[in-house]
């Protein structure tokens, strides 16, 4: 292997590893907008992705854009399926854990069940736009490289909607104290449906970004589920810095467990390190470094 | 739901007030388990043919699972998605070992050793390291998926274990059946498995309910309603909690033992998120906090789903009982989802419980039952005479 050509293949694994910390993040933080902010661990979070992902595939064979039915529509349904199901299931369960679980898993199959009745137990996929590109004797698709830099984006939109808006100061004053934010005139009640709704909708442009990539299927959030709770538990309360830190670290273990056994065998280890994880740190990696980090 | 109505279907201790107290309670119960279980071990081998009865026995096997959740979520205070990953390694410790052994002592022991034994790995993990309730649902339920993907992909000839292939997720067919202890040619018949799952489900029940009762049970219970007071009266919850989620691991690789001998089959999917979230629907439907409650919760669902599997519910057969606006209102809602689509059914059914009846079905019954037995006149004059002495 000649100089050039093992440059070129580190590029390559890099685009990877990139690539796997990116998918993580991105399929994780509708999670831990919810999880961090209102501590509802959401099962029907894979559902979210799965609607998200069908949502851009049916407006797209509608004659919709596909960048229109990936970054605008996918979002907008999903996000109001999300109000829907704070207002009708969640709000009812508030300080509940393990009931709020119990329900969203309810809420899980039940989705499951509706979209299998109508779109039908098979595999819907849209191929993955821009083609690909070449670097020295190995292929890689652009479109992963533009999943990375979306991810990039939204973190940072995030980050600063949270820092510097007045929607992110409520935000975070109700996560800190609601009922200090109540006293102060907010309605926490709102707060939730808003934050909930602004989860729900990054989970569904998720779906819809990972859908030209994996395909869109009933089940597919179970294939998902597992990767994005590791992730937010992993990361810990922080949002943002939680799910970087704890995507960038699984990530790079899944990547590399990959590149020295099975793709399969690549997800166990990572499961299987997570759990390690969280028996060390059980407040995730936020809840020992980063403290002071959103 | 307060300390006192939980404890009131252990041990009705609060409703001494007629002359049902909780002990009259106890003892009708078990007396009423006692001849339902004997009457269906004589009578439905009787009555039923031998398909109707394989269809009995596999509700008998589950409802085994059901007691182990039951035990370590309804009395432990253990929350654990992951009771499958425990089934399914019985099965599988089961199969495996008895295609290299070929006699079934050790295998059967085997099927409830090695779960227990991953159990206490877990559990001890878990417990020791302080992980609150609700990281230990994440935790269980990462472990039941590691173990469905793991499993899943051992389809290559090279995953083999003796002379058992563990064929990925085709799973291993034609798992030989289990044979009376040291009675390698007297194999057990489908008859036989019916009469070995109806006593093991019983000896499973009266064991647990004499568990409950113990000095062993009133801890854990005690530790379900408040650890930290439990761990200043000297218990050590820890410890306790590993027990009681050790011998959940053991119940429910019995169970799974049964299952491998029942089809004679088993695949990955017995490790799968639904077969982990139909347990805990048959606890909740049945009820936190007893144990008849996840045996009936267990029996009704599967029966449910069996129904609605076979029937082919469709449109037309749906207007006849419903009638046709209603059915025509109830199609266009479900997006013409057949009605055997289970997923949809169970969801409903966690989610309608979790929100409307989260104590589940038994404890609100035997509440109605002792209202209504405490109404009776004698009772409120008793009620009355005490009250005033």
């Amino acid at each position: 292997m000649s100089e050039g050509e093992s440059v070129d293949l580190v590029l390559v694994l890099a685009i990877q590893v990139l690539f796997a910390m990116a998918s993580l993040a991105l399929i994780s933080v509708g999670l831990a907008v919810i999880f961090g902010m209102m501590r509802v661990i959401n099962l029907a979070h894979g559902e979210f992705l799965m609607l998200g992902g069908y949502s851009a595939i049916v407006a797209n064979q509608h004659g919709v854009n596909l960048w229109i039915a990936m970054l605008v529509v996918a979002p907008l349904v999903v996000g109001a399926i999300g109000v829907v199901v704070e207002r009708t299931l969640i709000r009812f369960l508030y300080g509940r854990m393990i009931d709020t679980m119990l329900a969203t898993w309810g809420l899980s199959l039940f989705l499951i069940g509706l979209v299998t009745g109508i779109f039908g137990n098979t595999t819907v996929g849209i191929s993955a736009p821009l083609g690909g590109m070449a670097i020295g004797n190995y292929r890689t698709s652009i479109y992963g490289l533009v999943v990375i830099a979306i991810t990039a984006a939204l973190l940072v939109a995030i980050y600063l909607v949270l820092r510097y808006t007045r929607l992110g100061l409520f935000a975070r004053g109700t996560m800190q104290n609601p009922n200090m934010a109540a006293a102060l005139g907010l309605s926490p009640p709102k707060v939730y449906a808003v934050t909930f709704g602004i989860g729900a909708a990054l989970s569904g442009l998720a779906g819809a970004l990972i859908a030209p990539i994996s395909g869109v299927f009933p089940t597919i959030g179970i294939a998902y589920i597992a990767k994005a709770f590791i992730t937010v538990i992993g990361g810990g309360a922080a949002i943002l810095s939680g799910t970087i830190s704890a995507a960038a670290l699984f990530g790079a273990i899944q990547e590399v467990a990959t590149y020295f056994t099975t793709p399969v065998f690549g997800v166990v280890i990572t499961l299987a390190a997570a759990i390690v994880l969280i028996r060390l740190l059980p407040q995730g990696i936020t809840g020992r470094f980063l403290k002071r980090w959103l | 739901m307060n300390a006192r109505s939980r404890n009131g279907a252990l041990n009705g201790g609060a409703l001494n007030g007629g002359t049902w107290n909780g002990r009259a309670w106890n003892i009708a119960g078990l007396v009423t388990v006692g001849v339902v279980g004997l009457a269906a071990m004589i009578g439905l081998p009787l009555v039923l043919e031998l398909s109707s009865l394989l269809d009995v026995t596999v509700y008998l096997i589950l409802a085994i699972l059901a007691l182990s959740l039951a035990l370590v979520w309804g009395y432990g205070g253990t929350l654990c998605f992951g009771q499958s990953a425990f089934f399914g390694l019985g099965a599988y410790a089961y199969a495996i070992a008895m295609f290299n052994i070929g006699e079934s002592t050790i295998p059967f022991l085997l099927a409830i050793v090695l779960p227990a034994a991953f159990a206490a790995l877990l559990g001890y993990f878990m417990f020791y390291g302080r992980i609150s309730d609700v990281y230990l649902g994440v935790i269980t339920l990462t472990v039941t998926l590691i173990l469905f993907n793991a499993v899943n992909s051992t389809a290559g000839p090279e995953y083999q274990i003796g002379e058992a292939r563990l064929g990925g997720f085709n799973g291993i067919p034609s798992i030989p059946p289990l044979n009376w202890p040291g009675m390698p040619d007297s194999a057990l018949d489908l008859n036989d498995l019916f009469y070995v799952s109806i006593v093991l489900l019983m000896a499973v029940y009266f064991g647990l309910r004499w568990l409950l009762v113990s000095r062993f049970g009133r801890v854990i219970v005690a530790i379900r309603e408040n650890e930290q007071r439990a761990g200043f009266l000297g218990y050590d919850a820890r410890l306790y909690k590993l027990a009681t989620f050790t011998l959940g691991g053991a119940l429910a690789g019995l169970a799974g033992c049964l299952f491998a001998n029942w089809g004679a089959f088993v695949s990955p999917t017995i490790f799968g998120l639904g077969q982990s979230a139909q347990i805990i629907i048959w606890v909740i439907v049945g009820g936190r906090g007893t144990l008849i409650g996840p045996v009936v919760g267990c029996i009704a669902i599967q029966w449910l789903t069996a129904f609605l599997g076979s029937a082919q519910l469709t449109k037309a057969s749906l207007a006849q009982v419903v009638g046709p606006t209603v059915a025509d209102a109830l199609s266009s809602v479900m997006g013409f989802a057949d009605l055997s689509n289970t997923s949809l059914i169970l969801g409903a059914v966690l989610l309608a419980f979790v929100l409307l009846v989260p104590r589940g079905v038994m404890p609100s019954l035997l509440d109605l039952a002792r209202f209504l037995v405490r109404r009776r006149p004698a009772d409120a004059l008793a009620d009355k005479a005490e009250r005033a002495t």
